[in-house]
């Protein structure tokens, strides 16, 4: 079994935190795992993504084949749009639904959530707010993994919940417990759809 | 028991030097290298791993280690190989004594660099050996390879790496460390003093050991053939990273046959041994075709080979399983179309940030002159070149706005002014403004100084508290070092200032300063978490 990752946000968002957890549970349940990111000039705002796959099979190249990926998991609208043309047929897209506005000729949101509609599996939440409701504002990218563990198949929920709870461990007991709530609420999200 | 981690490129690297028994490693930041150093300053702090102030001078540092007996790591990005070549090119006709390693990562598809240039042309033309990792385990296990292999030539080695190995996250087995070297300077003088006479008996024994690099090669473990039923349509030559992409798309069920390099000078006899059971060879290399154009005079215009050169592969940029895959006759695979409202989305200055301000004043400014021209450098402020600010003319390599301001400023041009970064200033821009200086260049030069190296992540920058010393040490006027807070509500204080001495007939320096902002609140969440 195989599972290809793509991972897109804007650049401070914490996708790469999403990363690591999905790699620390890849990793403890001995799966094979690559994880390419982009550093550097990247980081200030612009686009980011990161490339992550994990298989029960050796696994040669960093980057994932165009039309191999099965799952998109992104921090904001049109960075998941950025890159359905590397999704599988049957591949699945994870995101936040709210816009980050940081250029001038950002595309009008009907039309992004056109082109969202109609993808066959397609899944958006409002996670920043959701976040701020719930108490937990720097968590929104932990609610999103919680949303896409449905869909990672390769790992269950439960080992991406502990991998949640091992990589905030130096962090405290409050960044934990927040982390772990968004976590479940993104797990809970999905349940209702 | 077999220790597994979860490593990036760069920190297998570093892993693999540690347990090589490295004393030291000697690097500037630049992307995408900096994380061995930054793993090693973390993980293994016995290691003496302070930043040096530019390539040139980590590479003799690390020389001078290599001289005293230990084993010593280099690191830079790929156009930090320009900066350290004189030493480096120097350092295969001087030979070593402890193991030497230079680690140069490329960065084909510029995703951070202002060219792609392929680091192995550097180790072909010092004439010393190279490798090339394809993967995360073997960049950590060539490391013990690369400094065995130093000390039995008692040559520097090169490893080339590239971004996305570099910055590509996998599993790696470690091995046990070996203890570092001892302390032994006993060394030939007439090995190391390169006056000609010397010089000529060095590089004479440079030229004698290249059949020894060439057999190293062609009995290396990184070097791999599998081997074709019979004989094939075509073969793939497939060197470093390009091994990957080769592979996921399995050339087994293709019925291509693969040879794997990894260690160089090219292993000429398996090359042709390889090319006789194959019609053609597909030559796979991310970067620049050096082994394209190797293996086509090895074996002459007659024989078919495909690649960069021929179009097989796109002439620039990063290969990509899917370049490789349509290079070796797979068909893509469908996929959903690419979505039509998406447009892209350039880094920027982070809000808050110092060079903003700086800017803003300059822009401001400017517009006064009809003839103003800023030179740009390397760092982030660079960004200002995007909008909103559109301020600098050029970016060329570090130090250069100082140098071409002055240059611009001798034909003539007024106002010639430079904005340099800190980090950048010390890494290359002093000899630049000694010259203005000695040549008396009516330039106005900003150090905008956030403190840090910031482009790379916040490394520490070499001249931190030195910067107005150092100007007046250099020559400037002391009246004509200007420091200045730069905030939106010291405007029209910067402004006033940049007026001034645009107007003085001279080099004048004015330093903005203000903590970057990134590692300013870096700081306050480790401050609050103790």
């Amino acid at each position: 079994m195989k599972k290809d990752i793509i991972l897109a946000g804007v650049g401070g968002q914490g996708i790469l935190t999403i990363a690591t957890i999905i790699g620390d549970a890849a990793a403890e349940a001995g799966l094979n795992l690559k994880q390419a990111e982009v550093h550097g000039m990247s980081q200030r705002g612009g686009d980011v993504q990161s490339n992550l796959r994990l298989s029960s099979e050796p696994i040669y190249s960093d980057l994932i084949r165009k039309g191999d990926a099965d799952l998109i998991i992104s921090m904001e609208p049109m960075e998941a749009l950025r890159y359905v043309g590397e999704l599988d047929k049957g591949g699945c897209v994870v995101t936040s639904s709210q816009p980050f506005k940081n250029i001038p000729n950002y595309p009008s949101e009907e039309a992004l959530e056109a082109e969202l509609n109609a993808l066959p599996r397609c899944l958006r939440q409002p996670i920043e707010e959701l976040a701020k409701a719930h108490s937990m504002p720097k968590s929104a990218n932990i609610i999103l993994l919680g949303m896409a563990a449905k869909y990672i198949e390769i790992l269950s929920a439960e080992q991406l919940r502990e991998s949640v709870g091992r990589v905030f461990a130096s962090k405290g007991e409050q960044v934990i417990e927040a982390n772990l709530r968004a976590f479940d609420l993104g797990v809970e999200l999905v349940g209702k759809e | 028991m077999i220790q597994r981690r979860l490593l990036l490129g760069d920190e297998a690297v570093a892993q693999g030097a540690v347990d090589a028994g490295i004393s030291g490693v000697y690097a500037y930041p630049g992307t995408p290298s900096t994380e061995i150093t930054e793993y090693i300053q973390t993980h293994a702090p016995q290691i003496r791993s302070r930043w040096a102030t530019n390539e040139k001078t980590a590479m003799e540092s690390a020389l001078g280690m290599s001289y005293a007996g230990k084993r010593a790591l280099v690191c830079m990005k790929h156009v930090g190989m320009n900066v350290a070549a004189d030493a480096f090119v120097n350092s295969a006709i001087t030979g070593i004594n402890g193991g030497l390693v230079v680690l140069a990562a490329d960065d084909p598809s510029m995703h951070s660099s202002q060219n792609e240039q392929d680091s192995r042309f550097y180790g072909k033309f010092a004439m010393i050996p190279i490798l090339e990792p394809s993967s995360q385990q073997e960049a950590y296990d060539m490391m013990r390879h690369a400094f065995a292999l130093s000390e039995e030539l008692r040559l520097p080695v090169l490893m080339r790496v590239v971004t996305r190995l570099a910055h590509s996250r996998a599993g790696v087995e470690l091995t046990s460390p070996k203890e570092q070297n001892a302390l032994n300077a006993e060394c030939d003088r007439t090995h190391w003093v390169l006056l000609p006479g010397n010089a000529r008996r060095q590089y004479a024994s440079l030229v004698e050991k290249q059949p020894k690099l060439v057999e190293a090669s062609e009995n290396s473990p990184y070097n791999t053939l599998a081997k074709p039923q019979s004989k094939a349509k075509m073969g793939v030559v497939a060197c470093g990273i390009g091994y990957n992409y080769v592979m996921e798309n399995a050339p087994e069920k293709l019925g291509i046959p693969v040879l794997k390099i990894s260690q160089y000078p090219l292993p000429s006899q398996s090359i042709k041994a390889f090319a006789a059971e194959c019609d053609s060879i597909l030559v796979v290399e991310d970067g620049q075709p050096m082994v394209e154009e190797q293996i086509g005079a090895l074996l002459g215009c007659d024989y078919e080979l495909k690649g960069r050169l021929t179009g097989a592969l796109p002439r620039m940029g990063e290969l990509t399983p899917d370049n490789v895959g349509l290079a070796m006759g797979v068909e893509p695979k469908p996929s959903f179309v690419e979505a039509q409202n998406v447009v892209v989305r350039p880094p920027a200055l982070c809000q808050g940030c110092g060079h903003r301000d700086v800017y803003n004043a300059l822009n401001k400014v400017a517009a006064e002159y009809a003839d103003a021209r800023i030179f740009g450098d390397i760092g982030c402020y660079t960004l200002g070149a995007l909008p909103p600010f559109r301020a600098i003319d050029s970016c060329v390599d570090m130090g250069a706005s100082i140098t071409m301001a002055k240059g611009a400023a001798d034909a003539g041009l007024h106002p010639a002014i430079a904005v340099i970064g800190d980090s950048t200033f010390t890494h290359s821009g002093m000899t630049g403004l000694l010259d203005a200086v000695n040549d008396g260049s009516r330039i106005t030069v900003i150090i905008s100084d956030n403190l840090t190296t910031a482009m790379t992540g916040g490394q520490d920058s070499a001249g931190t508290n030195k910067f107005e010393a150092i100007c007046i040490a250099l020559g400037v006027e002391p009246e004509h070092v200007r420091v200045v807070e730069p905030l939106p509500k010291n405007m029209a204080k910067i402004t006033a200032i940049i007026r001034e001495e645009i107007d003085y007939e001279g080099v004048s320096v004015i330093i903005p300063r203000r903590e970057c902002i990134q590692t300013l609140s870096r700081k306050m969440r480790q401050q609050k978490l103790k």
